[in-house]
C-alpha cells in the first residue's frame, strides 16, 4: 500500500520551470487567476471595506468624538443606530415597517401566485393560452412603474395634485394612498410572480398519475389538492416565500415612491436618508443589517429545504399531465382571474398612460383637460403656471437621462453577459475543483444583497481614492454606475452562462484540443458559436434588468448621470405627468426587449426581480 | 509507425488512486484493447496517453520520443503527440457540417485548401460517408455519426488512433458492421490502435493484444486467444467468454510434479508441463481448487463412446437457437453448460454421455483465485 503515497521528488530547476511554464502556457489558468482577483476586488474587498468603515471614525464625526482621529476604531455608528434616541427613534419604526411589509407581502402573494399557477397548469380553465401570457405581464413591469400607476389612481391632495379617484370626487384616505397598505399591495402585485413561476414549474414536473392514483383510492378533489399536490409543491412554495421576504424587505423604489409624501420610512429608505445626510456610516450599518436579513433568509431556505429542493420529479418519461376538471367552478375562477388582471394591469396602466396626457391630474378625460404638454410641450408656452418643465422631447434632463440609460444598459449588459459566459465557463470546467467552487461562491455573494445595500457598498468603497490614488474616487461618475450594475448582475449572468456552458460537453473541446486548436481558437471556434444563443438571451435579460434598475443606483446618482428610472422617481415628487411619460417610454422599451428575448428562447421567469 | 511505452504510470484523483503503476508496451501496428469493467481505469489510461490527463507519476515515450516525464513535470501537448481520439459520445461539433468537422484539424495545421479537401474526401470515402459531406451531425443516424467521428480522427493521418468505447452507443447490428469496418481500417492503414471497451466480444474479435484491467492495474496482457484460453484468475475467467465458462469445485493435491484433481467430473492428473509454477500452490496437502471448463470443450452424445473421460450426464434444459444449441446438464450433481453447433434436440432429464477433455480445462487455486494450470486451446 506504500504506492498509495505520492512520490516526493528531489528539487529540480527543470521540474520547477516545466511546472511554471505548464501553468502559464495554458491561458485558462491565467483567466481563472485574473477572474478570481477581479471578483475579490469587486465583491469581497468592497464588502469588507464597508464593514470596516462602520467601525472606524470618519472625518465628519470628528466634532462628535472629541480626541478621536480619522480611522480610529469606534462603535459610534452602531451605537448611534441602536442606543441613541436620534437613532432608535427612526431606526426601530423603519425596522418594524420593513418586517411588516415583508410579512404581509409574502402571506398575500404566496397563495395568490400558487392559485394562479395551479389554475394555469392543472385546471381546465378556458382561455389558458392568453391568460398565462397576461399573468406574467405585471411582473415585467418594473415595480417603481407600478407605484407610479398606483399614485395615478389613488393620489390625494397631500401629494399636491389629484389622482383618478379623487378627481372623480371619490374621497381616498391617505392611509390607503400612501404608506404601508399601498406599498404592500404594489409589492404583492410584483412579487406574486415568484410564487407563480416557481409553483408552476414545480407543478409541471409532477406526474399527474400521482394525483390520479389518489382519485382511484377514492379521494375527492379537495383531499387530493391538500394531501398530494400541495405537499409536492411545498418546497417550491417555500423557496418562493423566502425569495419574496428577502426581496420585499430590501426593496427601495416602491417604498420610496409611496412613502415620500407621508414620510413613511423603511430600512432601505432610511439607508439612503443617512447616506445623503449624516452620519453617513450609519447608512452602512443599515446596509449590513439588510444584507444579513436577506442572506439569512436565503441561507435558511437552503438549510430547510436544500435537500428536498431537487425532488421536483423531472424525468425523461412518464410525466404525463392530465388536466383536472373543475366543472362549474371554472366560471367564478375565471371571473376572479379577469378581475385580478383588470385591477393589476389594465386599470393602473390605463391611469398611468392617460395621466401623462392630462393637463391637471385627476381632472378627468375631457378634451379640455387633454394635452401633449408632458411629451412635447415647452416651458415657455406652458398652459399652467405650476407645470415647471419642458415636455420630454424638448427636455434636456430627459434627453441626458435617456442617453445615460441607453449607454449604461448597452455597456453594462454587454460586459456583464461576457463576464457571465466566462464565469460560467470557469465554474463548469472547474466543477469539483477548488477554483470552480470558489468562483461559484464569490459570484453568488451579490445575490444575497438587496440592490440598495449593494449600492451602499460601492458608495463606501469608491467615494474616496483607493490604493493610494491608483483608483480615483469614482463617486458621481458614470464608471461607478456601470461597475455596480455589472457586478450586481454577476450571479444572474453567470448562472445563465453556466447553463449554456453545461450544454457544451467537455469532449467537444477536447476533440479540438487534440486536433491542435489553441485555447483561444477553441473558445472562438467551438465555445462561442455553441454558446451564442445562451449569450444573447442572457444579454437581453440583463439588459432589461439594468434598464429598469432603480434600487441599485439610487444612492450613487448624481445630477450628471441620472438614468430614466431615477428621473421618473424625481419627477414623481411634483411632476406626475412627466414621471408617467418616462415610465411609459421605459415600459414600451422593456416589452419590446422581452419580445426579442422570447425569440431567442429566453425564459422570463429567469429574469431578475 | 508508432511504439508506445508506458512506465510506472500512477494517476490520482484526490486521494483516489485510479491507475496503479501501469506498465505497458504497445508495439508498432498493434491493435491493443484495454478491456475491463467500468471504473477500472482503462479510459483514464487512454486519456493519459492522449495527453488530456496528466499522471502524477511515470514516463511515456512514443517511438523513443519523450511524451511524459513526471520527474520533470514534462507533458507534451496532446496535439503534438501525433495521435487522434474517437470519443464515446463522438463529440462531433454540432455547429459544423460533416465536412467542417473532418476539416477542422487539417485547417489548424494550415494545410492548403486543396490538400484539406483531398484529405477530407479521402477520409469520408474510407468511412463510406461521402454523400453526407454537407449535413450537420444532428441530421445523421448514430452509425453515421460514428463514421464521421472516425473519419475526423483518421483525416489527419495520426500515427496512433485512440478509440474510447466507440461502439457502445450503437445497436447490436450496427456494432457488428462497425467492428469489421474498424478491423479493415486497421489493416489498411497499418495505424497503431488503442481501443477501450468493456465488451469482451469486441476485444476478442478485433484485437491483436488485450490488456485486461482490474481496479487500476493491468492484471493480464496477452493475445485474445491467450486470454480466452487461460484467464489469469477466476474473475477474468468469468468475464471473458460468452456463454460463460463453467466452474466446478474440486480438491487438488500437488506432489511437486503433477497435480491430482478430484471433482464430480472425475479424477484427473495434470502433467508438469501444464502447471503454472510461479503461482502459489500448496505442496503435499490437499487444497480446494476450481476447474474451468469452456462450454465448447464438452462433447455430447447419446451413445456411450468408451472414451477415457466419458461421464454420464442428465439434461436439465436445452435451448436450441438455430446456429447453436445450449445445453444445461448435470454430471454427478455439478451443473455445466455445454454448447453444440447446429440444432440439437434433447429432452428434459434425458440421460446422455459427455466427453470431457482435461487438457483443455483450467485449474484455479480457490484460495488465491489465480490460475495454476494452463489449458490447451486445441485438443492435443
Amino acid at each position: 500500500m506504500d504506492k498509495l503515497k505520492r512520490q516526493r521528488r528531489p528539487f529540480s530547476w527543470k521540474r520547477l520551470w516545466n511546472q511554471i511554464m505548464g501553468l502559464l502556457r495554458n491561458p485558462f489558468n491565467v483567466i481563472v487567476f485574473v477572474c478570481l482577483i477581479m471578483l475579490f476586488c469587486l465583491i469581497v474587498i468592497p464588502l469588507l471595506t464597508m464593514i470596516s468603515n462602520t467601525f472606524t471614525v470618519a472625518k465628519a464625526e470628528l466634532r462628535n468624538l472629541p480626541g478621536a482621529e480619522i480611522g480610529d476604531l469606534t462603535l459610534f455608528y452602531w451605537r448611534y443606530l441602536f442606543a441613541t434616541v436620534l437613532g432608535t427613534s427612526v431606526f426601530l419604526p423603519a425596522l418594524g415597517n420593513s418586517l411588516m411589509i415583508g410579512f404581509f407581502v409574502t402571506i398575500i402573494s404566496m397563495p395568490l401566485g400558487a392559485i394562479l399557477a395551479w389554475l394555469m397548469v392543472r385546471s381546465d380553465i378556458p382561455g389558458k393560452k392568453i391568460l398565462s401570457m397576461l399573468i406574467i405581464v405585471p411582473y415585467m413591469i418594473p415595480s417603481w412603474c407600478k407605484s407610479l400607476a398606483w399614485l395615478a389612481v389613488f393620489r390625494t391632495s397631500t401629494a399636491g395634485s389629484l389622482g383618478l379617484l379623487t378627481g372623480m370626487g371619490i374621497p381616498v384616505p391617505d392611509w390607503l394612498a400612501y404608506g404601508p397598505v399601498a406599498i404592500i399591495l404594489v409589492m404583492t402585485l410584483h412579487y406574486y410572480a415568484f410564487a407563480y413561476i416557481m409553483v408552476s414549474g414545480s407543478l409541471r414536473s409532477i406526474n399527474s398519475e400521482l394525483e390520479e392514483m389518489g382519485e382511484i383510492q377514492g379521494a375527492n378533489k379537495i383531499q387530493i389538492l391538500r394531501s398530494i399536490t400541495l405537499p409536492l409543491v411545498m418546497p417550491a412554495l417555500l423557496s418562493a416565500a423566502i425569495m419574496t421576504i428577502s426581496k420585499s424587505i430590501g426593496s427601495y423604489g416602491v417604498a420610496a415612491n409611496l412613502g415620500q409624501f407621508t414620510n413613511y420610512q423603511v430600512l432601505s429608505t432610511l439607508l439612503k436618508y443617512f447616506l445623503n445626510g449624516s452620519p453617513k456610516r450609519v447608512g452602512f450599518v443599515i446596509s449590513i443589517l439588510l444584507i444579513l436579513m436577506a442572506s439569512g433568509t436565503i441561507f435558511a431556505n437552503q438549510r430547510l429545504i436544500g435537500v428536498r429542493k431537487s425532488y421536483a420529479t423531472i424525468g425523461g418519461k412518464g410525466t404525463r399531465s392530465n388536466l383536472m376538471h373543475i366543472g362549474w367552478a371554472k366560471w367564478p375562477l375565471l371571473g376572479f382571474l379577469v378581475v385580478f388582471l383588470f385591477a393589476a394591469m389594465v386599470v393602473p396602466m390605463f391611469a398611468l398612460v392617460m395621466e401623462s396626457f392630462q393637463l391637471r391630474t385627476g381632472g378627468g378625460y375631457g378634451i379640455e383637460n387633454l394635452t401633449l404638454y408632458a411629451w412635447t410641450g415647452s416651458w415657455a408656452e406652458r398652459p399652467l403656471e405650476f407645470l415647471a418643465y419642458d415636455g420630454l422631447f424638448r427636455n434636456a434632463d430627459f434627453m441626458s437621462a435617456l442617453w445615460n440609460t441607453v449607454k449604461l444598459s448597452i455597456i453594462a449588459s454587454t460586459l456583464t453577459a461576457f463576464s457571465g459566459q466566462f464565469l460560467g465557463y470557469i465554474t463548469t470546467r472547474g466543477r469539483g475543483k477548488w477554483y470552480g467552487k470558489l468562483t461559484e461562491q464569490l459570484v453568488f455573494i451579490p445575490y444575497l444583497m438587496p440592490g440598495v445595500a449593494f449600492g451602499a457598498i460601492y458608495f463606501a468603497m469608491f467615494s474616496q481614492p483607493r490604493l493610494g490614488g491608483l483608483i480615483p474616487s469614482l463617486y458621481g461618475t458614470f464608471t461607478l454606475i456601470v461597475l455596480v450594475s455589472i457586478v450586481k448582475h454577476f450571479p444572474f449572468a453567470s448562472r445563465s452562462g453556466t447553463a449554456s456552458m453545461m450544454q457544451i460537453s467537455l469532449e467537444l473541446e477536447e476533440a479540438a484540443e487534440i486536433a491542435g486548436a489553441s485555447f483561444w481558437r477553441r473558445i472562438g471556434r467551438i465555445i462561442i458559436p455553441l454558446a451564442k444563443n445562451g449569450f444573447i438571451s442572457g444579454f437581453i435579460l440583463v439588459f432589461i434588468s439594468i434598464t429598469k434598475e432603480l434600487d441599485l443606483i439610487a444612492v450613487l446618482m448624481s445630477p450628471a448621470n441620472r438614468t430614466l428610472p431615477f428621473l421618473a422617481f424625481e419627477y414623481s415628487k411634483n411632476m406626475p405627468q412627466g414621471a408617467d411619460a418616462i415610465a411609459i417610454v421605459i415600459l414600451v422599451f422593456i416589452l419590446i426587449c422581452y419580445g426579442i428575448a422570447n425569440i431567442f428562447g429566453a425564459d422570463v421567469g429567469k429574469s431578475w426581480g | 509507425m508508432s511504439k508506445i511505452v508506458l512506465e510506472h504510470i500512477d494517476k490520482f484523483y484526490g486521494t483516489n488512486h485510479v491507475l496503479r503503476d501501469i506498465n505497458l508496451t504497445i508495439e508498432d501496428g498493434d491493435f491493443m484493447t484495454l478491456l475491463g469493467p467500468s471504473g477500472c481505469g482503462k479510459t483514464t489510461t487512454l486519456r493519459v496517453i492522449s495527453g488530456l490527463e496528466k499522471p502524477q507519476n511515470g514516463r511515456m515515450t512514443m517511438d523513443d520520443r519523450l511524451m511524459i516525464d513526471t520527474d520533470e513535470a514534462f507533458f507534451e501537448a496532446p496535439s503534438k503527440r501525433g495521435l487522434n481520439l474517437v470519443f464515446q459520445s463522438y463529440a462531433l461539433w454540432p455547429h459544423m457540417t460533416v465536412y467542417g468537422n473532418v476539416a477542422f484539424g487539417l485547417k489548424i495545421k494550415r494545410m492548403h485548401r486543396h490538400e484539406v479537401h483531398e484529405a477530407v474526401m479521402k477520409a469520408l470515402k474510407v468511412m463510406r460517408i461521402e454523400e453526407f459531406e454537407h449535413r450537420y451531425p444532428n441530421e445523421l443516424s448514430g452509425g453515421q455519426q460514428q463514421r464521421v467521428a472516425i473519419a475526423r480522427a483518421i483525416a489527419t493521418g495520426p500515427k496512433l488512433l485512440l478509440l474510447d468505447e466507440p461502439l457502445s452507443n450503437l445497436d447490436a447490428r450496427l456494432r457488428i458492421d462497425m467492428r469489421s469496418e474498424l478491423k479493415r481500417l486497421h489493416k489498411e492503414t497499418g495505424t497503431t490502435v488503442i481501443y477501450v471497451t468493456h465488451d469482451q466480444v469486441e476485444a476478442l474479435t478485433m484485437s491483436t493484444k488485450i490488456a485486461l484491467f482490474k481496479e487500476g492495474e493491468i492484471s493480464q496482457l496477452d493475445t485474445p486467444l491467450g486470454i480466452y484460453t487461460n484467464p489469469i484468475d477466476l474473475q477474468a475467467a468469468d468475464f471473458i467468454g460468452n456463454p460463460r465458462i463453467n466452474f466446478v469445485d474440486g480438491l487438488a493435491l500437488y506432489d511437486g510434479e503433477t497435480i491430482l484433481v478430484r471433482s464430480p467430473l472425475g479424477e484427473y492428473r495434470f502433467p508438469q508441463k501444464d502447471i503454472k509454477t510461479d503461482e502459489e500452490i500448496p505442496l503435499h496437502e490437499e487444497f480446494e481448487c476450481v476447474l474451468g471448463v469452456r462450454p465448447e470443450t464438452i462433447d455430447l452424445g447419446i451413445e456411450e463412446t468408451g472414451h477415457k473421460h466419458s461421464a454420464e450426464a442428465i439434461v436439465y434444459a436445452s435451448q436450441p437457437a438455430g446456429s447453436e444449441t445450449l445445453i444445461t446438464l448435470t454430471i454427478n450433481g455439478a451443473e455445466l453448460l455445454a454448447i453444440q453447433i447446429g440444432l440439437k434436440e434433447y429432452d428434459v432429464n434425458q440421460k446422455i454421455h459427455a466427453v470431457l477433455h482435461p487438457a483443455r480445462m483450467n485449474v484455479y487455486n480457490k484460495a488465491t483465485t489465480r490460475l495454476i494450470k494452463f489449458a490447451h486451446s486445441t485438443q492435443p
